[in-house]
């Protein structure tokens, strides 16, 4: 009860959201369910058929990609900001910076003519696409942690790995976790390209909509990852205000 | 070694081994070729405050950051307790010393309590005696803990933090407390408020504390001894305030203590040890002629008209008398410049600066007339302060080497 009070408190819109999400897929249900539909179509927006597992694969490709993201990320961050592996931050930034700046379809095509068309290759493509948000915001946030907190916990005897857990990452915790969030949108966004090399999701319904031009089926796919986008968003968003250390 | 010290202090006593003690230390930093701190040898007392005060830049916080290995030294030991700590575990050596710094510091992810139980939690110490000792401390440095405890760093206001920074220092009860700065920044009121409460627990719990200012008159204020530095944390001159005070070393003290450094002096000095010479007075009820005669026997130009109780009452000049037959309680002026015996000759002199008669009268609890301080008696005071401290320094007693003080 008291989070939630707190939640409604802080933002509004963080209550109305999951509303109108649920709004406009009610909405979009209806009138997909009830819309005259031709053979193509009716085969395209099958629910138990088709669009309920793209659907399910989606969300798999999202949390998997941003689970080795956090993996990666998140560690690399903390070993980045140590005052041993400073010198490392620059060149590895630059090389997670070329990561997002190589085109998302070139990356996944280079990957599956090497690895192969398969769930894991799109992964690993969205992986590397995302690692870059979180990498950056780890390191910003444990570096805009005031020196002075850490110099007078290290001061009374906090060993360097204790400063590391009770201060610094706490302390850090909200930048990072916004960086997830934005890894998360961008994961969301990213899955819809996975059907280019086998990885399904739910760009497969967008892509048949295209290619025989049912407008139908192009925008009942849209709108799906459209709103599963805002719904992973709304979740970042109270993971973020529910995880965020108290006294801030 | 203290003929003139009429307060000698229990730091002279009990200095058989120093609490601290740094010996040869230096700091270098790589790529810098002169030393941050360069060969400093410094003895801290048991439960003395030291304070070592400097210009900007001149090592001070260094040097008190080598004493926790916050900072490690280039060279030298430092010697804790009569243990060498130069190469121990620094984690385990900083959990035995209270540290303060300006910026405090505090956790803001943490409530005050757990601030509090830093130090504690470290050392593994139980649930229950963790908490019993954090509302200890929050009590002890003035802050309610059933109102503060649960409250975050936040919503404390810049005083409340640096007490909570203290009590947080004061965790596991350390014998020694490094403080660097700690009332820095902070308004004046407030922080001569915390001083004062500083003091006081001081002269209850008897740390050994190492201070380190930029203010030579919080230096003067919190010191039992000051350490005045120059570049490369060198000695200039290292004693008792009121001794460096009294008798600046060299030109650089001299500026560095800056201009009125005797009326500061003033400050160590007490009503009560200063020997006073006799004043004319006179009961309220005698007549004009009776008051002219005893004026006129005595060298001073006015009377202090006393009541049935010897409380002084008014100021009467010649001018005043035979004028009127009004009586001698209806002359002259109100006495306003009225000292206790435990006043200090700072608060005595601006007491006589705004006194009709340029005198002050000293006062028992009852308001009975002790004596009057004259302007003379100050002077004598300062003359005997400046003589007493170079002989002081000519026979070898005061320093600017490392010594403790006044125990040669």
């Amino acid at each position: 009860m008291a989070p939630g009070i707190r939640l409604l408190r802080g933002n509004i819109g963080l209550a109305v959201a999951p509303i109108v999400i649920a709004i406009a897929g009610a909405i979009l249900a209806v009138q997909v369910g009830n819309a005259e539909k031709d053979f193509s179509e009716a085969s395209a927006l099958q629910w138990s058929e088709k669009l309920w597992p793209q659907l399910r694969r989606h969300i798999e490709l999202t949390l998997w990609s941003t689970f080795w993201v956090l993996i990666i990320a998140i560690p690399l961050g903390i070993i980045l900001t140590r005052p041993r592996f400073k010198f490392l931050a620059g060149p590895v930034l630059t090389v997670a910076n070329s990561g997002q700046a190589i085109p998302a379809y070139g990356l996944l095509v280079l990957l599956a003519a090497w690895l192969g068309t398969q769930f894991s290759t799109a992964v690993l493509a969205f992986t590397i696409f995302a690692i870059l948000p979180v990498l950056r915001n780890t390191m910003v946030g444990l570096d805009q942690v005031d020196t002075s907190v850490i110099e007078a916990g290290r001061g009374m005897g906090m060993s360097r790995r204790r400063a590391l857990v009770s201060i610094e990452l706490p302390l850090a915790v909200p930048v990072i976790l916004a960086g997830v969030r934005t890894a998360l949108v961008i994961n969301v966004g990213m899955a819809a390209l996975a059907f280019l090399i086998g990885g399904g999701g739910l760009g497969e319904t967008i892509n048949s909509g295209l290619k025989l031009q049912r407008d139908l089926t192009t925008f009942t796919g849209a709108a799906m990852v459209a709103l599963l986008a805002l719904t992973v968003d709304w979740i970042a968003a109270v993971a973020e205000r529910l995880l965020r250390p108290r006294g801030l | 070694m203290s003929q003139l010290d009429d307060n000698t202090t229990q730091v002279d006593e009990t200095a058989t081994e120093p609490m601290i003690r740094l010996d040869q230390v230096s700091k270098i930093y790589p790529d810098q070729e002169i030393p941050a701190v360069e060969t400093l040898s410094l003895d801290i007392a048991r439960g003395e405050v030291l304070v070592l005060v400097g210009p900007s830049g001149c090592g001070k916080s260094t040097t008190l950051r080598l004493i926790n290995r916050m900072i490690e030294p280039s060279s030298g030991r430092i010697i804790f307790d009569g243990e060498d700590v130069t190469s121990i575990n620094p984690d385990l050596l900083r959990r035995r010393i209270g540290y303060v710094i300006q910026q405090i510091g505090l956790f803001p992810h943490m409530t005050i309590a757990d601030n509090v139980a830093t130090v504690p939690r470290l050392l593994g110490w139980k649930k229950d005696k963790i908490r019993t000792r954090v509302d200890e401390l929050l009590d002890m440095v003035g802050l309610e803990p059933s109102q503060y405890r649960d409250r975050y760093p936040k919503e404390l206001s810049g005083g409340q933090a640096q007490r909570c920074g203290v009590a947080r220092a004061l965790g596991a009860d350390p014998e020694v407390l490094l403080m660097d700065e700690p009332f820095g920044a902070i308004d004046p009121i407030t922080r001569d408020r915390l001083q004062n409460e500083f003091l006081r627990l001081q002269s209850e719990l008897k740390k050994t504390i190492v201070f380190v200012t930029h203010d030579i008159d919080e230096a003067m204020k919190m010191g039992d001894r000051i350490a005045i530095l120059k570049d490369r944390s060198q000695i200039a001159q290292l004693d008792k305030p009121e001794h460096i005070l009294a008798y600046p070393v060299d030109d650089f003290v001299d500026d560095f203590i800056g201009s009125g450094s005797t009326l500061k002096g003033l400050s160590f000095e007490r009503v009560r040890d200063l020997e006073l010479a006799p004043y004319p007075t006179i009961r309220h009820d005698a007549g004009h002629a009776q008051a002219r005669r005893v004026l006129d026997a005595a060298p001073q130009r006015w009377l202090l008209v006393l009541d049935e109780l010897d409380r002084p009452l008014r100021w009467v000049n010649e001018s005043h008398l035979d004028r009127t037959d009004r009586p001698l309680r209806d002359l002259g002026h109100p006495v306003r410049a009225k000292v206790e015996p435990n006043a200090t000759l700072h608060d005595t002199l601006e007491a006589m600066l705004t006194s009709m008669a340029g005198c002050a009268c000293v006062i028992d609890k009852r308001g009975s007339l002790q004596g009057v301080v004259e302007i003379e008696a100050l002077t004598d005071v300062i003359r005997r302060l400046r003589t007493n401290a170079r002989k002081h320094y000519e026979e070898g007693n005061g320093s600017v080497a490392p010594t403790t003080g006044t125990t040669a």
